[in-house]
């Protein structure tokens, strides 16, 4: 049988919120044992996918942010969602230095970080309905136990 | 923002972490230094840091686009082997010169 374990947060689209949304996350995937590499790889990701829903998803108005958590075995799943204005183009959007944000000093890096430290990233988004990102990484080859290192 | 100001040149202390929250107001202190105090060299200090996403990207590049209009440069300094990732990842390692001492991992 499958060992599978699963976690939900919601919360308010302020930015104060990123680094809380980073550690929740961070903090159930230790029971995985991930390297600290790994650890580090999901807190880029998941703050990447926050920080897009509360700029573009809401454009800085306040509403709910959630993500769930999901382990099965050593597959670690993590799908941020929002009920923003979404996405037109996904392709276009996902594109590294593509930016809707130029002005507010945006550089389009966010989803080719995603991509590059998660296994994959895919995206569900509607106009006007909202975005979700799921990405999924394996994890916990266990070279160094992170649990030694601070959150 | 922690920042020192030597002649023509802006040191900035990053924090430990990076991300959208603290880069909107490192963002708005930096240009106003940059403006005051005819900056041309801009070095970012990551001595403290353990954390950056694109949000810290953003602050970099857009500091270089300042800067690189009067001819200055920008220099990251004390970066360890996350951060040195994240910049070469994003091409910021490109555009700036990277600070090598011992590798602190
Ligand atoms: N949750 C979302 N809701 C609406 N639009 C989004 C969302 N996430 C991403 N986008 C769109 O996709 C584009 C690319 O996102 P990405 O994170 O790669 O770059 P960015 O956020 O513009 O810049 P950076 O992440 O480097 O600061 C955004 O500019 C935006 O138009
Ligand atoms: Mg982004």
């Amino acid at each position: 049988m499958k060992n599978t374990n699963e976690m939900e947060i919601r919360f308010d689209s302020k930015s104060v919120n990123e680094g809380f949304a980073r550690v929740a996350v961070a903090s159930f995937m230790t029971q995985l044992n991930p390297t600290v590499e790994e650890v580090a790889d999901v807190k880029t990701a998941v703050s990447e996918a926050v920080t897009n829903s509360i700029i573009h998803g809401y454009e800085n108005e306040i509403h709910k942010v959630s993500i769930r958590c999901r382990i099965e075995d050593n597959v670690f799943t993590v799908e941020v969602c929002d009920k923003g204005r979404g996405i037109e183009n996904i392709e276009e959007a996902m594109r590294p230095m593509f930016t809707t944000k130029p002005e507010q000093d945006r550089s389009g890096m966010g989803f080719a970080f995603m991509e590059a430290f998660m296994d994959t990233v895919e995206v569900e988004s509607e106009p006007g309905k909202g975005t979700k990102v799921k990405m999924k990484k394996t994890v916990g080859k266990g070279r160094e136990i992170w649990t030694t290192q601070s959150l | 923002m922690k920042y020192q100001v030597q002649e023509k040149c802006l040191t900035i202390y990053l924090p430990r972490e990076v991300d959208h929250h603290n880069a909107e107001e490192m963002k708005r202190e930096a240009d106003a230094v940059i403006d005051r105090n005819h900056i041309k060299y801009v070095i970012f200090d990551f001595e403290k840091t353990d954390f950056m996403d694109s949000s810290g990207i953003g602050v970099i590049m857009g500091r270089y686009k300042t800067i690189c209009l009067i001819g200055g440069e920008i220099w990251a300094v004390h970066a360890n082997a996350r951060i040195r990732k994240i910049l070469t990842l994003s091409g910021a390692a490109k555009i700036m010169q990277i600070y090598d001492e011992e590798d602190k991992v």
